[in-house]
């Protein structure tokens, strides 16, 4: 292993070896998928295809090897030389000209083809060859910074940062560039800029008529009221959660802990569907209601309310969490200084914990609303009528009425939303609160509640429990009777053997069930993506705690934007910008994990920067001064050290990804699909069964891969979805 | 094999708008003990760490055995360290710290391993090597930092405040166990403090830091004795400054006048004078008198005040010693001051 590194060194290190195989070995295009059959012979390397009159290509190829030559006549630390960055960057800018340049049916501009004839024919999208051509320039453009000073001449940090800016870049921003391009054009791709304004003014887009007649708002609007009413309602029943847990005698705190921790491992549309069965028009409390009380059966819980319910019900845990974090924080002093003061229970309680209270309750409160523009499997099974912006862009890519341009537009109205929200969070969170931060304070016991806000408190609470227990309930019975929406109760494996019916024939094992395939991908890409999210998160989170560089500040802002974006404005910029050369990767797995690594990167990359803030970073210096490079570092130092990051970031990664639905929505293919894919499928189908068995089939494989990466990870400590909403730990106060 | 084992050549160090080292050139022989030494933020950190490769200077050149390494990262360098906070692996027991960087480096496990063991028992760390840093006493932990920044033989040895985190009672002997170490090796090795004290029992020179700049570098003796500038004069030791003019060769400040060895000047100047370079004799007609008189047991320190200013005086013990408001001569040795730059 160490000699074969050596060895690679001394022949002038990977990248030139692997920028040499692009140039000249490896077929620079996209192999055409097996089933199309012959096509254009686009076989050769850059070498030949430049020779073949592709005169583009040529630039790359003459890099490669003006590289090479300098490494015959310079030795190993040829990047140093002065002219090194200057030509991989030339030659950097002339690979993007042409890749962007020259497209599927020819170029961009019309005089290139006339300079090279062959540019009329068009090229398709890179192959295993022009990636490694990509990834041997940045490495060369890295190591001959690094040569130069950059990251204090560390070349593996070098590399890493400017590996994660050339990753984030071209699967972050470069998707949403696409987006706002892809806003400018007709549905038959013709370029008019003035579309833009006429989509993004359309009538059904920003009506106010529910609020002063008894027709549809506009599906913007609709997107904000219940964005704000999920925000304010999840944020009450978080307070009452917290105020319940920290400030009375409630037995069960356990078990309510517990509680909120479901809903991370809870598939998307399981509990919309739940809803269904308890309060749909013929859902079984529904049928009791009729029974017992005549009270007469309705729709009610399609659109506005039902939605309500099922995101307050996702998102109170989350709320809780973070406004656990702020009552408990309150010093039980003040409010003893209050009573002292011959305050009443109640003047205390409105005079000092209220207003000690505050930034925590809009901290939760736009953690909720944000949750809510992004959430897709809700509305998606209970919207009804009620439109909001997930499921019009979704509708818009995936539907019958196919436009990117209009779903472009609705993504960005949905991003800006977000983006605001995000920012008004950072800045809120990001200031010093007045609330006396001193963890748990022993000094002095809390005021108990008064009575009055006890009873309020206990009267939001015990609802949300009883419910809570029943969707679950419906959860782990509903797969496995014949029928749980209309109380036919009889048990059968009827749905699960649908689903995953297998045989051990003659033939070995053979897995007939229709959901074989989709939970296959499902584990595997979740298995792929889970490692990769943590390596990249946790890479970074070790270049913004460790590393000075310059645009450091911009980095840092990248890999936040990257997670602020919602899921469906990330479906629809990755199907806008990966569905056509250079980039053209839609329909592979690839493009799956890639998702999934850039969107839940910053969970883990959070848990390192508060995980590093805690380790003595002169360690890593001496570590560095007895000869480790930083990559040793990194893995003899640094990562034994973060283990119960790398775990949170490993659960937190790996359960995302099962249960991920708005992203990868856009992203499935026939050949590649998704478990919670399919079961949206059966939900409109009306296969509420299946769909259900197959969710506590996912919830069941979660929690074992969860007890194995702890095995392997070995620190027990459970992932919070809550943790990626706080401000890094590290961040410098600016 | 040079005789210069480091050298800065107008090295400057900024971090945003905050110059930490400015401009500073020097040269350490082979061997040598260096300290730099300066107030709390003068730069003496960072000029150690640009030694070690943890920072990169923004301008100018390290040498370091000869070689630049202006843009040599730490681990390209043969350098040891010796953290203030010792910095030991808490996930390793001390002879895998120990074998640390060799085995990093490629070399045979067993052998770093054996030669951790060597190096551990010539600081009498023998039997310790299976424990976990945490398991040890804070002077074996640092002991066991300096077997692990010494067992590849670096080019130079650096350590960063080493008796900050050692008990006040155990400074002196901790700063001689060092000494003699790197004696014992022939190490060359940088030291900083902002301890004078300190600075002069263990140095083969210093160099003196103030304001990321170098105010002055020489040995403890040439530093006490004559120093360059006011700051130096302050810094190290109690002086002395009076305020003068020059006249022909001579320095004048009210009644005081000093027979300059060097050229004439001209203008204003200034000395700095020893309290032990000065002798007080009781004489009732003399121009200057004991404000204050203090017993110290080894000697007495006196304060006086002349017409040139107060002047505080050390004097050895004395069956007849003087008491405040005892008039006296006061006799400033004919080398025992410096003309400070102006
Ligand atoms: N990483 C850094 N970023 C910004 N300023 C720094 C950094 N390191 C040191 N400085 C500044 O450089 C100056 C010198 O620091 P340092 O070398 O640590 O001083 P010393 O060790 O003499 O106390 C100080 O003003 C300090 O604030
Ligand atoms: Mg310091």
């Amino acid at each position: 292993m160490r000699q074969a590194l050596t060895l690679v060194n001394r022949l002038g290190g990977l990248w030139l070896l692997v920028g040499l195989a692009a140039v000249l070995v490896l077929p620079w295009y996209k192999l055409p998928p097996p089933d199309t059959g012959g096509g254009a012979s686009l076989l050769g390397s850059a070498l030949t295809e430049a020779l073949a009159g592709r005169w583009w290509l040529l630039p790359p190829v003459l890099a490669m090897l003006a590289f090479a030559g300098l490494r015959l006549g310079r030795g190993e630390r040829w990047p140093a030389h002065a002219a090194v960055p200057w030509l991989a960057g030339a030659a950097a800018i002339l690979y993007l000209g042409q890749a962007f340049g020259i497209g599927l049916r020819g170029p961009a501009i019309d005089g290139i083809a006339q300079a090279m004839p062959a540019a009329a024919l068009g090229q398709p999208g890179l192959g295993v060859g022009g990636f490694a051509l990509g990834i041997a320039l940045t490495g060369i453009i890295a190591d001959s910074l690094a040569m130069r000073g950059f990251c204090r001449g560390e070349r593996f940090a070098a590399n890493a940062v400017i590996f994660v800016i050339t990753l984030l870049t071209l699967f972050v921003f470069f998707p949403i560039l696409r987006l706002g391009s892809a806003a400018l054009f007709t549905p038959d791709g013709v370029f008019q800029p003035g579309l833009f304004v006429t989509r993004f003014t359309a009538p059904d887009l920003w009506g106010l008529d529910c609020l002063v007649g008894d027709r549809k708002c506009g599906v913007v609007i609709n997107t904000l009221i219940l964005g704000i009413l999920s925000g304010l309602c999840s944020t009450a029943l978080g307070l009452a959660l917290a105020l319940i847990v920290a400030r009375t005698g409630f037995r069960f705190k356990g078990a309510l802990r517990a509680i909120s921790i479901l809903p991370i491992i809870t598939p998307p549309f399981v509990v919309g569907v739940a809803i269904i069965v308890l309060f749909g028009r013929t859902g079984v409390v529904t049928g009791w209601l009729d029974l017992l009380f005549d009270i007469p059966r309705t729709r009610w819980v399609y659109g506005l309310p039902g939605i309500l319910l099922a995101q307050v019900l996702a998102f109170a845990p989350i709320t809780f969490l973070v406004l656990l974090g702020t009552v408990e924080a309150i010093n039980p002093t003040l409010e003893e200084a209050s009573k002292t003061l011959g305050a009443k229970p109640f003047a205390t309680f409105r005079t000092v914990t209220w207003p000690l209270l505050r930034p925590g309750l809009a901290a939760a409160f736009l953690l909720a609303f944000i949750e809510s523009l992004a959430d897709f499997g809700n509305p998606i099974v209970l919207g009804g009528g009620y439109d909001v912006l997930s499921i019009r862009i979704f509708f818009a890519v995936v539907g019958a009425r196919y436009d990117l341009g209009n779903a472009a537009v609705l993504a960005i109205i949905l991003l800006t939303l977000t983006l605001s929200a995000f920012w008004l969070q950072t800045r809120w969170l990001g200031k010093k609160s007045y609330v006396t931060v001193t963890g748990k304070s022993d000094a002095g016991l809390s005021a108990p509640l008064p009575d009055p806000l006890k009873a309020a408190v206990y009267l939001a609470v015990i609802p949300w429990i009883l419910f809570t227990l029943g969707v679950y309930a419906i959860v782990v019975i509903g797969g496995f009777v014949t029928d749980v929406a209309r109380f036919d109760l009889a048990p059968t494996l009827r749905h699960l053997s649908t689903a995953f019916a297998f045989e051990f024939g003659q033939f070995g094992l053979q897995l007939y069930g229709s959901a074989w395939d989709s939970l296959q991908t499902t584990v595997l890409v979740s298995a792929i993506a889970a490692p990769l999210t943590t390596a990249i998160g946790i890479l970074t989170a070790y270049l913004i705690a460790r590393q000075n560089f310059a645009g450091k500040g911009a980095f840092e802002f990248g890999t936040m934007l990257s997670f602020a974006i919602p899921g469906t404005v990330v479906g629809v910029s990755y199907v806008a910008a990966f569905n056509v050369p250079p980039v053209d990767i839609t329909g592979t797995m690839a493009i799956l994990v890639i998702c999934f690594m850039f969107r839940n990167m910053p969970v883990g990359m959070r848990a390192g920067i508060a995980a590093l803030s805690q380790i003595d970073r002169s360690m890593e210096e001496a570590s560095q001064t007895m000869g480790a490079n930083g990559f040793a570092t990194l893995r003899t130092v640094v990562l034994p050290l973060i283990r119960p990051a790398i775990f949170t970031s490993m659960v937190y990664a790996f359960v995302t990804a099962m249960t991920a639905v708005s992203a990868v929505i856009f992203l499935v293919s026939a050949r590649h699909n998704m478990a919670t894919a399919y079961i949206m499928g059966r939900v409109e189908n009306g296969e509420y069964p299946l769909a259900i068995a197959y969710s506590a089939v996912l919830m069941i494989i979660m929690i074992v891969c969860i007890a194995i990466i702890q095995l392997l990870v070995g620190r027990r400590q459970l992932g919070r979805r809550s943790e990626m909403h706080k401000p890094p730990a590290a961040l410098p106060a600016e | 094999m040079t005789e210069t084992a480091i050298e800065f050549v107008d090295v400057v160090k900024r971090y945003g708008s905050v110059t930490a080292v400015d401009r500073i050139s020097f040269s350490i022989r082979r061997g040598e003990l260096v300290t730099f030494l300066g107030p709390s933020g003068c730069g003496k950190t960072t000029s150690l760490r640009l030694i070690a490769g943890l920072e990169l200077p923004s301008e100018g050149t390290v040498r370091i055995a000869g070689q630049d390494v202006s843009t040599r990262a730490a681990a390209e360098r043969n350098v040891g360290m010796v953290f203030q906070s010792y910095a030991l692996f808490p996930h390793m027991t001390v002879i895998d710290n120990v074998a640390y960087g060799p085995t990093i480096r490629g070399g045979d496990k067993k052998a770093a391993a054996e030669r951790g063991m060597e190096i551990l028992a010539m600081l009498g760390l023998e039997g310790l090597g299976k424990r976990l840093p945490s398991e040890l006493s804070g002077g074996q932990q640092q002991r066991v930092a300096v077997a692990r920044a010494i067992v590849q033989q670096p080019d130079v040895l650096l350590f960063d405040e080493p008796l900050s985190n050692v008990d006040a009672k155990l400074r002196r002997r901790v700063r001689e166990e060092i000494r003699d170490l790197q004696r014992r090796f022939n190490l060359t090795a940088v030291y900083v403090t902002h301890d004078q004290e300190e600075a002069l029992a263990v140095s083969d020179r210093i160099v003196v830091m103030n304001q990321g700049r170098i105010a002055q570098i020489g040995t403890p003796r040439e530093l006490y004795n004559s120093p360059s500038s006011r700051f130096v004069a302050d810094f190290i030791g109690d002086a002395n400054l009076i305020e003068g003019q020059f006249e022909g060769t001579s320095f004048v400040a009210g009644d005081l006048a000093l027979t300059l060895p060097g050229g004439p000047g001209n203008g204003p100047a200034t000395i700095s004078v020893r309290p032990e370079q000065i002798a007080l004799a009781a004489a009732p007609q003399g121009s200057a008198t004991v404000t204050n008189a203090i017993y110290l047991g080894s000697r007495y320190e006196y304060l006086v005040e002349t017409a040139y200013g107060p002047l505080l005086v050390s004097a050895p013990i004395t069956s007849a010693p003087l008491a405040s408001g005892d008039r006296v001569d006061v006799e400033i040795r004919p080398d025992g001051f410096t003309l400070l730059e102006s």
